[in-house]
């Protein structure tokens, strides 16, 4: 029989408001095996922990039972605090009636029966307790960064500046992201190539950073230290260590009617193609759908006028298996699909566009050479109209509920610069509310009002219609005047919400990092750990954990690589000894528990085995490596026989918590 | 087609292929089949039996007769090899032990279903193409083989073997059968309805543990249900609820690992129909995973061990349960 302490704590008023301590404390008593039950008002804080430690010297406990909040939060200072006093850690059980209990009744008798039965059944969980050891295992001190965008390329050069090798995996033909594409930078109007391209350059030429550009990863194995990942490098058909990035194939290309993502799709490029001047590596990239060589056999140009002999149509998809320690996910976003919003007529009218294609349009190495013209016509427009909120802060079903974040400063941003560039132009900016904290952002907005008189009003617009002269009709309301607007505008642009990058929730799955409803990851605390991931050694860099503008971006990149870094220093993790363990009598050696694991801890081996009826029979039995188990439990289901079991969460014990629920 | 089958065993014994054969031989009426080893000519030709009425599996046997010394010589009807076919993939049968022949078999006339057409006092039967002769203690009886037949051989689901040495006779197809009808009848009855059939059937269970005994899929080294670690073993049923929640605790252990060969039914001294429990599992997995044939391939991933990312997600299986 175990001798088993109970603690109950107060959490202040967490729980000592909705839970009657004293009573919980008085009831778990007289539970068989428990020799001293108390409460405390923090049980966390240093005389808390002391009264824990002194109990277990001084009744000799062999087992502690913890009411408190949850395991996520103190189980580890718990452990911590038994070790010091002698006690094997694991040992301790934590009932969690914080957040299962307190936090979520509002009766006190009511509570406090719930409380007292989840007493008992960490009590019924204690007596099958046995101590466990932990073990170690090595980290392979190299890191992976999926994706190549502002997120990616500041956590890279990070980690590469602390020593560590880093690889960085890019979809796209060049790294750079969503950030090469634009124009300015708010609050300070830099331009976003200049500050972003030297960034590009360094981790080209960094020896410590890998670029895998035109990748992705299919395949992730493996657990916090030592995971194993599967690249597919996409066919580019060019020799990348050859292509000089001349760029005379994408000359000569006769192919060139295809849609330019870069410009998005506002200028054609060929089908040979560098995506832009600065891209890294700057290497060309054939595009298998639209070549006439790969599509038809006909053609072959580009291999005939390049000198370096680069160009090769017979280039297969490659797939690398590498090791890494750490993953940063730094997927990024893209502007939501605006079809579900066709009463501003984005796909009737050619001047109905979105912000980044406006970025496009004032931009020197976009498809207009930085002159603001029209789409349709290529003549200046004199009115614009801004309309944000374009299926942000959306309850109706066809956007997103949350808000972008961005599209307030890019707006101004847009706003500003124009009336910079065309003061004869009049600038309408429709909003539901002006966003504006960040340092120096308020001011900045407050400029485009007060300096540049852009024309803020307050309500949505309700209705554009393309009209026969040319012009947009749009329909609005001012919210503070309250009326009817009609303007008649030469461009309309649309602040459309960002969501995040549809690479993502695969890539989640194969993590199995966890995500919210709107595809964004998750991090591990939303305060206090918010650039981990839940899952051990995955880390969150950029908007793929939410909207962030490039200030905050940059900063959560260095915040993540600092955490990189952190594990990449150690040489050995200790493993969770809560592990699983093969009852080698009860196991057939179906290979069921093998098929599931998704860490390769299981192996086979055919064993003598000495059977009652004083024979000696060959068995087929499951080894589990305990050093590469992480204890997740998919084996424990998949044995049909029951053999296999998790060490510190056993059948047994979890069906004697289930009893002592029941009872 | 057994002349030709003691021939070729005994050929094989003869040049030291195998040194046994499992085969049939008659119990104790000539109608009551049962599997037998042979290690000789001579009992070859004493006792080795395959006919219309041979309707046990071997492939089980095999478990405990691979791990002997020599090789054994088994002949397998086309569904007794996808029993074979997932015990490999399990890694239950050692497959260098094991001779296999194919056998064809035309479906096997099971006497309960005789005695439930209202023919009684049965001593033997014989079954020539299509006519089953039946000599009662009241004069001779005959029956159209198709009425003479079990659900699993009217609904038999393939006559290709999917995994032999060598193979006598014809090789068949797999068959477009109609085995889950009868399933589909229970999911559209309502919840009582339901409950109240399976209560009807399952509450004869004496249990017996012939089904489990019998079951190619129940290999466990120790049976949950004699395991008294395990928490459920038990002996005499409190109330006959139990006895629903052994079959059904059974149902879920070979969920995905069941061929449906229909040994459990066969086998069920009450007569209860406990194959429906394994088809509406294999019907659940065709529906909701994609067709899965336990035992077809020696590859295919089993889809309750596999996670794709084409699974339906819990939700998906909630609703339909609801509704079914």
């Amino acid at each position: 029989m175990q001798r088993i302490g109970v603690f109950i704590c107060h959490c202040g008023t967490n729980i000592a408001a909705t839970v009657d301590v004293k009573a919980v404390a008085e009831a778990l008593k007289h539970e068989p095996g428990v020799v001293f039950s108390t409460d405390y008002p923090y049980m966390c804080s240093e005389a808390g922990q002391n009264i824990v430690k002194d109990a277990i010297r001084d009744y000799h406990l062999s087992g502690v039972v913890i009411c408190s909040c949850s395991p996520r939060m103190h189980e580890a200072t718990f452990r911590k605090a038994a070790a010091v006093a002698g006690l094997n850690p694991y040992m301790v059980e934590i009932a969690n009636i914080r957040e299962q209990c307190s936090w979520i009744h509002k009766d006190i008798p009511q509570a406090t029966e719930k409380a007292i039965t989840l007493g008992k059944a960490a009590i019924a969980k204690v007596h099958l307790n046995a101590p466990l050891y932990a073990g170690e295992s090595p980290v392979v001190k190299r890191a992976l960064v999926i994706g190549g965008g502002i997120a990616g390329i500041q956590t890279a050069l990070d980690i590469a500046d602390a020593g560590f090798p880093v690889d960085i995996v890019e979809t796209k033909p060049t790294i750079g992201g969503k950030m090469t594409q634009l124009d300015k930078t708010f609050p300070t109007l830099d331009c976003a190539a200049c500050i972003l391209t030297p960034k590009m350059v360094d981790c080209a030429q960094n020896e410590n950073i890998k670029i895998y550009s035109y990748s992705e990863v299919t395949d992730v194995k493996g657990f916090v230290g030592n995971f194993t990942v599967t690249i597919k490098r996409k066919a580019r058909y060019v020799d990348e260590t050859k292509c000089t990035g001349c760029g005379i194939c994408t000359e000569k290309c006769p192919m060139k009617k295809v849609p330019n993502e870069f410009n998005l799709g506002m200028n054609n490029r060929s089908a040979v193609y560098i995506p832009f001047a600065q891209a890294v590596p700057k290497v060309a990239t054939i595009d298998p759908e639209h070549c006439n060589m790969l599509k038809k056999g006909k053609c072959g140009l580009c291999a005939k006028v390049c000198t370096a002999g680069a160009i090769d149509y017979k280039q297969k998809d490659e797939f690398i298996e590498e090791q890494y320690g750490a993953i940063v996910v730094a997927t990024g976003y893209n502007p939501i699909n605006l079809d579900k919003f066709d009463e501003f007529a984005y796909s009737q009218s050619k001047d109905v566009i979105t912000s980044l294609e406006f970025e496009r349009l004032t931009n020197a190495a976009g498809p207009t050479s930085g002159t603001l013209l029209r789409p349709s016509d290529g003549k200046h427009p004199h009115t614009i109209v801004f309309v944000q909120c374009v299926g942000s802060r959306d309850t109706s079903g066809c956007g997103k509920e949350y808000c972008s974040k961005i599209c307030c400063m890019y707006t101004a941003k847009h706003a500003m610069l124009t009336r910079e560039k065309y003061p004869d132009t009049d600038v309408y900016v429709f909003y539901i509310d002006v966003r504006t904290p960040g340092k120096s952002f308020d001011e900045f907005y407050r400029r485009a009002v007060e300096q540049y008189g852009v024309h803020y009003i307050k309500g949505m617009v309700g209705k554009i219609v393309p009209q026969a002269d040319g012009t947009l009709a749009v329909q609005a309301s001012d919210l503070l005047d309250n009326k009817q607007l009609h303007i008649n505008a030469d461009l309309v642009v649309l602040a459309a919400a960002i969501e995040p990058d549809k690479s993502a929730r695969p890539l989640a799955t194969m993590l199995t990092a966890s995500m919210d409803t709107n595809d964004f990851f998750t991090e591990a605390h939303p305060k206090l750990r918010p650039v981990e991931s839940p899952t051990a050694g995955v880390f969150l860099s950029g908007t793929c954990q939410g909207p962030k503008d490039i200030p905050e971006t940059v900063s959560q990149a260095g915040a993540a690589a600092s955490k990189v870094i952190g594990l990449l220093c150690k040489d050995k993790l200790t493993c969770n000894p809560c592990v699983a363990h093969s009852d080698e009598w009860m196991c057939n050696g179906c290979s069921a528990c093998e098929k599931v694991c998704p860490y390769g801890a299981i192996t086979y081996e055919d064993k003598e085995f000495r059977m009652p009826d004083r024979t000696t029979a060959i068995r087929r039995v499951a080894i589990v490596n305990e050093a590469v188990c992480q204890g997740c439990g998919a084996c424990t289901v998949a044995c049909p026989s029951g053999a296999m079991d998790l060490k510190g969460f056993s059948n047994s014990q979890i069906m004697a918590e289930v009893d002592a629920i029941c009872k | 087609m057994q002349r030709e089958m003691i021939e070729r065993a005994k050929a094989l014994l003869a040049d030291g292929t195998v040194n046994r054969v499992i085969g049939w031989k008659a119990g104790e009426f000539d109608y009551d089949i049962t599997p037998a080893v042979f290690t000789t000519a001579e009992e070859l030709d004493a006792g080795f039996l395959y006919n219309d009425l041979c309707a046990a599996n071997l492939s089980k046997y095999l478990i405990k007769e691979s791990r002997k010394e020599g090789k054994i010589l088994a002949f397998l009807k086309p569904c007794d090899t996808y029993s074979f076919s997932q015990l490999l993939k399990e890694h239950r049968i050692w497959r260098d032990h094991v001779y296999v022949i194919g056998v064809p078999c035309e479906g096997k006339v099971d006497v309960d279903t005789v005695k439930s057409k209202g023919i009684t006092g049965i001593c033997s039967m014989r079954c020539d193409g299509e006519t089953v002769r039946v000599e009662t203690l009241y004069g001779e009886e005959s029956i159209k083989k198709d009425e003479a037949m079990a659900d699993r051989c009217l609904n038999c689901k393939s006559k290709k073997h999917v995994v032999y040495d060598e193979l006598m006779g014809e090789e068949g197809d797999v068959l477009d059968s109609h085995r889950f009808d009868m399933v589909e009848k229970l999911e559209n009855m309502t919840p009582d309805e339901r409950f109240a059939f399976w209560r009807g059937e399952l509450s004869r269970c004496i249990r017996c543990n012939a089904c489990r005994n019998v079951c190619p899929a129940c290999t466990c080294e120790k049976c949950v249900f004699d395991n008294d670690a395990s928490g459920i073993a038990q002996k005499a049923a409190v109330d006959s609820f139990e006895e629903n929640m052994f079959h059904i605790i059974r149902a879920f252990h070979v969920a995905g690992r069941c061929t449906d060969c229909g040994e459990c039914s066969r086998v069920c001294p009450q007569n209860i129909p406990l194959h429906l429990l394994n088809r509406k599992f294999i019907k659940d997995i065709d529906e909701l995973y994609g067709e899965y044939q336990a035992g077809a391939d020696p590859d295919t991933k089993p889809p309750l061990n596999t996670f794709t990312q084409e699974d339906a997600e819990p939700s998906v299986i909630y609703e339909r349960g609801g509704n079914k």
